[in-house]
């Protein structure tokens, strides 16, 4: 499986990464290389095999249902890099 | 203190409960060093204020009685994927180099709580994707290691290049690292130092800034065996706050550093002898083997028949992993945002600006992998691959209590090379990935010189949880190596 | 009751399926200490990992846990031992980390049925086909402002349960039926308040059509933003005809997402990319698989409250209740618990009729809940009581009854504060009823004269007379005996 420049374009917005145009072909190279070198685990036989889930066996832990976290939004918001009153805002979205 | 670098962590405790110095004294030296030694880059963000009132604090205690034990005073760096409370944390990305967290991460808490001063916080590849500690926002780190003879600037490795050149510079007396696929052990072995990656689980990931979760393990950089005993027990623990924290107790692991492996079964893993490795290194492993033979252990070899696979999985793996991890990083809450004319731009050129090449390549990979039609073929393949290798460990550890490696399959290199290979690069981590895949501990000594005068790590791995017996076989490793070399450049 | 679509070229048939997404009820988030109140001032309901700060992590609840598995054995389904957290990746301004923790491959349960009744007294088999448990999303809002759209995170993180049906559905009207059922379900579990207005279930619906006879399935659309049972069922009737429409003119249905837009009785595409969907659907890392012992399920299943199919059957052959009215008894919990309250040792037959012919027309005309209700379910079996006991008559029980939803006193009260007691005293009836008959000469003639239904005047009249406290019976066998002999 080769990746074209079509596919590096279409995963780069999968992404939300621009990527300039001159560099796509430049990309769909490297990656493409990347990509063929992991191939080699084809020759792995995983018949049977689990995928591993954890390297470590416990269980996922369940916490309490109660209120630890409370009226923050200071914290929240004081890395925002824009926002109205204690909104976030974005550039305008139409559904 | 004439040099610096003779400090240790035990041998800063030892003269802060003696008096022979205190901590503003000792944070004071390292201050300075730092500012004397800036073309290292080893720090993005120093902070000696918030380092020399912490020094004071633990001055304080300690004249009242209540200091905390053997990290209290200690002058230490923190990489800078750590979040910490009110100090900048970049992951050394543009996308967060205005991020100030607003809560401190468990491992750098445990260590303030412990009584570490924190000097600043280091370098290291941007989001920890990189062994070379080339891929910085903040530019790349030079190791204070020269080759005999030439004067090219070496990388420190990576990820934790800014930690492992700040404590064999003389500029702390340890460091914090992560590791995901060798950024403790291999940055380690290149610059001299002791690099240890414990147990997945060990080290708490809450406030930790996530590279691949599934792999990223905190843990210490320090001049001696000891010392990666005394950090470890104050970064380890469970913690509720992270569903994978292993919630075991902590055994004492500085009392298991002794040097007796009488009885002990050392395992050479055949599959780790690579065509393209330096003879050199062949040569210190052999050495290895010799060491421990000579103290007692026994040396036998084992097979771990699926390494080759390793190193592809894990990246596949990994970028997975990341590529998910780093959606957070959209322009929206905190950090770079890039103005566009719709969200999709926004995000768009937040990403394409605030993200390096390498973390671009890494999100686009594992963005591929993991895409419809692909899944099953890369990542569900690379996991049953991930179960293959950590069995593979499985059987080989019910026949010896450690395995004993090369820590990477070079010395430092200078700053030019493999950039333009990511592949090559990859191939650092031959060696530190497998017990990455499975989660197992693993450390890295200092072994010896090669030719160039240059440090060559060797990697002890043993069984989930058992730190204290890799505590045990690495004091045995360190005192045979008798490993004192310093960096000649670096005062 | 078949529902057909008559198009140019025939017979064709609807085929939906619906996704319930209903709020768990809990103190705090699925993955978070943050609170889930409705209502918050923008930002405040929010912890760090909520707003995905660098280093954040999830921890599951426990208490999401046992509402999804409580939930699942109220539909009669499956519960999964084991069930995996995925993440699922899109970008959107509102989703934090850039992907919605839900679960894709191993739900927490499988397959199960929701029983719907219909109105012509029918019910229908409905098949779930799962529920996974999933975090919301954030708050768009995007008319505060001209060039930006707010963004608010107290919703993100609320624990979701995606019930997912079977394409069993046939009809508008079944499709309604369902999720009341659902509702209905819910409610009794305690699991979720069913409050579609403040967004606590919400339903996309799955449609598509094809011609009777064919037995393939066709492209489906899903419409999104249904918040009303009476909007699923307008929006199925609207997209079933669009999509008739497009297949005779010789289109193709495309798979799509559509809005339903209520105002404008149509639904239409949403502007989303679609073709760049895909979630990238992989096991979350931060979390471990999770496990449920046997003992844990078997609790819950043991506290488990008796649903409301079970309740009609008891009402049905216990209460002597109909159908009908048993049906619509349980189809809320409030009602439910409110009629077996009021019918403790009462005539459960009439306390029904009570409650579904006065009290519903009542709280109805007053726009209240019947939680609210000013008439306590003990006073209405009390009322029911009086009546018999013969200590009123039915007809004076309606007046008491519109002063007991004026007071919300006790009917005895009421009844001794008025004077409203029914005479049974023969002596004090007779006398009112030897008045009147003396003075009423004409209408004695009449009946004498054989015309015996001349007698339902004089009641009429005896009656006025004690103003309504006259026992009707009593009145009725004296006169009879009086003018008839």
């Amino acid at each position: 499986m080769s990746l074209t420049k079509d596919d590096v374009r279409k995963i780069a917005f999968l992404a939300r990464i621009r990527v300039p145009e001159e560099r796509l072909e430049p990309m769909a190279g490297e990656l493409n290389n990347i990509v063929g070198w992991v191939e080699q685990l084809a020759e792995v036989n995983t018949d049977g095999v689990e995928p591993m889930t954890s390297v470590v066996e416990t269980e996922t832990p369940l916490r309490a249902d109660v209120i630890t976290q409370r009226a923050i939004s200071d914290k929240i918001l004081a890395n925002a890099p824009d926002g109205e009153g204690s909104f976030f805002a974005v550039p305008k979205v139409v559904e | 203190m004439s040099d610096l670098r003779d400090w240790t962590i035990a041998s800063a405790a030892d003269a802060l409960t003696k008096g022979e110095t205190s901590s503003v004294e000792l944070t004071d030296a390292f201050i300075e060093a730092i500012e004397a030694n800036r073309s290292l880059n080893a720090f993005i963000t120093e902070t000696p204020e918030l380092a020399r009132h912490r020094a004071a604090e633990s001055d304080a205690r300690r004249a009242s009685g209540d200091a905390k034990g053997p990290m209290d005073g200690v002058p230490i760096a923190m990489k800078d994927l750590f979040c910490t409370e009110g100090v900048r944390t970049t992951a050394a990305s543009h996308i967060l180099d205005n991020f100030v967290p607003t809560y401190e991460s468990t491992v750098s808490g445990k260590l303030r709580d412990a009584g570490a001063v924190m000097l600043g916080k280091t370098n290291l590849d941007e989001f920890a994707m990189g062994s070379a500690n080339i891929t910085s926002y903040f530019g790349s780190v030079k190791n204070p290691w020269t080759p005999e003879g030439a004067n090219a600037d070496l990388v420190p490795g990576g990820s934790s290049g800014g930690s492992v050149a700040a404590v064999a510079g003389g500029l702390a007396i340890a460091a914090t690292g992560t590791d995901t696929g060798g950024s403790i052990r291999q940055p380690a072995s290149f610059t001299g130092l002791v690099g240890m990656k414990p147990t997945y689980g060990r080290c708490s990931r809450w406030g930790t800034i996530a590279f691949a979760s599934s792999l990223d393990q905190a843990g210490p950089l320090t001049r001696t065996v000891e010392d990666a005993a005394i950090m470890l027990q104050a970064m380890a623990g469970h913690d509720p706050k992270d569903s994978t924290s292993l919630p075991i107790d902590l055994p004492d692991f500085r009392s298991a550093c002794t040097t007796d492996v009488k009885g002990l079964r050392v395992g050479i893993p055949d599959e780790y002898t690579l065509d393209s490795m330096p003879a050199e290194i062949q040569k210190l492993w052999d050495q290895g083997a010799q060491w421990f033979k000579g103290m007692g252990a026994e040396v036998k070899p084992v097979t771990l028949p699926h390494t080759k696979y390793a190193l592809p999985a894990y990246y596949i793996v990994a970028p997975a992993e990341a590529s998910s991890n780093l959606s957070r990083y959209d322009g929206v809450r905190y950090g770079l945002r890039v103005p566009g004319d719709s969200l999709d731009e926004m995000y768009e050129l937040t990403r394409g600006e605030g993200f390096g090449e390498e973390v671009q390549r890494r999100v686009l990979i594992g963005a591929y992998v993991l895409s419809a039609g692909y899944y099953d073929a890369y990542y569900v393949k690379a996991q049953k691959v991930r179960t293959l290798i950590a069995q593979d460990f499985k059987k080989a550890f019910a026949d010896v209590d450690v395995i004993l490696t090369p820590t990477a399959p070079s010395a430092a290199f200078a700053k030019g090379e493999k950039m333009d290979d990511p592949i090559a690069m990859y191939l650092n981590d031959v060696f530190t990935v497998p017990a990455s895949l499975a989660g197992l501990p693993a450390i890295s000594v200092p072994g010896g010189l090669d030719a160039n005068g240059l440090p060559l790590g060797l990697q002890l791995i043993t069984r989930v949880c058992q730190e204290e017996t890799l505590f045990r076989a690495a004091s045995a490793l360190e005192a045979a190596a008798n490993f004192t070399a310093r960096p000649g450049d670096a005062s | 009751m078949t529902y057909l679509i008559q198009g140019e070229t025939g017979d064709w048939e609807v085929v939906v399926g619906l996704e319930v997404h209903a709020q768990a009820i809990t103190n705090s988030k699925l993955f978070s200490g943050a609170p889930t109140t409705f209502g918050a001032e923008p930002n405040q309901n929010v912890a760090l990992v909520d707003a995905a700060m660098p280093g954040m992590l999830p921890v599951i609840n426990e208490i999401a846990i046992e509402q999804a598995v409580r939930t699942g054995l109220g539909l009669r389904a499956v519960i999964n031992r084991t069930s995996v957290f995925e993440r699922k990746n899109y970008f959107y301004a509102d989703l934090p980390q850039g992907y919605q923790i839900s679960q894709f491959l191993h739900p927490i349960v499988g397959e199960g049925t929701v029983t719907v009744d219909l109105a012509d007294g029918t019910s229908r088999d409905i098949g779930v086909e799962r529920l996974h448990l999933e975090q919301d999303a954030g708050k768009s809002m995007h008319d505060q402002d001209p060039t930006r759209t707010m963004i608010d995170l107290n919703r993100a993180g609320v624990v979701l349960m995606e019930i997912v049906s079977k394409p069993d559905i046939r009809t508008p009207e079944e499709a309604g039926a369902y999720v009341k059922k659902m509702r209905a379900i819910i409610r009794y579990l305690g699991t979720c308040d069913g409050n579609m207005e403040e967004g606590s279930m919400r339903a996309d619906v799955n449609v598509s059509v094809r011609p009777v006879g064919e037995t393939e399935l066709r492209t489906r659309v899903e419409v999104k933003n249904v918040n009303s049972v009476r909007f699923v069922m307008q929006a199925i009737e609207i997209e079933a005809a669009r999509q008739v429409d497009v297949w005779e003119e010789g289109g193709e249905v495309v798979q799509e997402t559509r809005l339903f837009d209520a105002h404008k009785g149509e639904t239409r595409p949403m502007r989303t990319k679609e073709f760049a969907h895909d979630y990238r659907y992989f096991p979350d890392p931060d979390l471990l698989p999770i496990r449920l012992e046997e003992d844990f399920i078997e609790k819950i299943r043991a506290s488990l409250p008796e649903l409301p199919d079970d309740k009609k059957a008891r009402f049905i052959s216990e209460l002597g209740l109909s159908a009908y009215d048993a049906g619509v008894l349980v189809a809320d919990r409030d009602t439910a618990a409110y009629f077996e309250e009021a019918a403790k040792g009462h005539d459960a037959k009439q306390v029904a009729n009570w409650l579904t012919t006065n009290l519903f027309g009542a709280l109805n005309k007053l726009d209240l809940e019947i939680g609210a209700s000013p008439i306590s379910a003990t006073h209405l079996g009390e009322l029911v009581g009086l009546i018999e006991d013969d200590t009123i008559s039915s007809r004076i029980a309606k007046d008491v009854f519109e002063e007991m939803l004026a007071t919300s006193k006790s009917p005895e009260a009421i009844v001794e504060d008025k004077g409203l007691k029914q005479i049974t005293d023969t002596r004090a009836i007779e006398a009112i009823v030897d008045q009147v008959i003396a003075d009423s000469p004409d209408q004695i003639a009449d009946v004498q004269g054989g015309n015996e239904k001349g007698i339902g005047w004089f009641v009429g009249q005896v009656m006025k007379a004690s103003q309504g406290k006259a026992n009707p019976g009593q009145v009725n066998g004296l006169l009879r005996k009086k003018l008839l002999g």
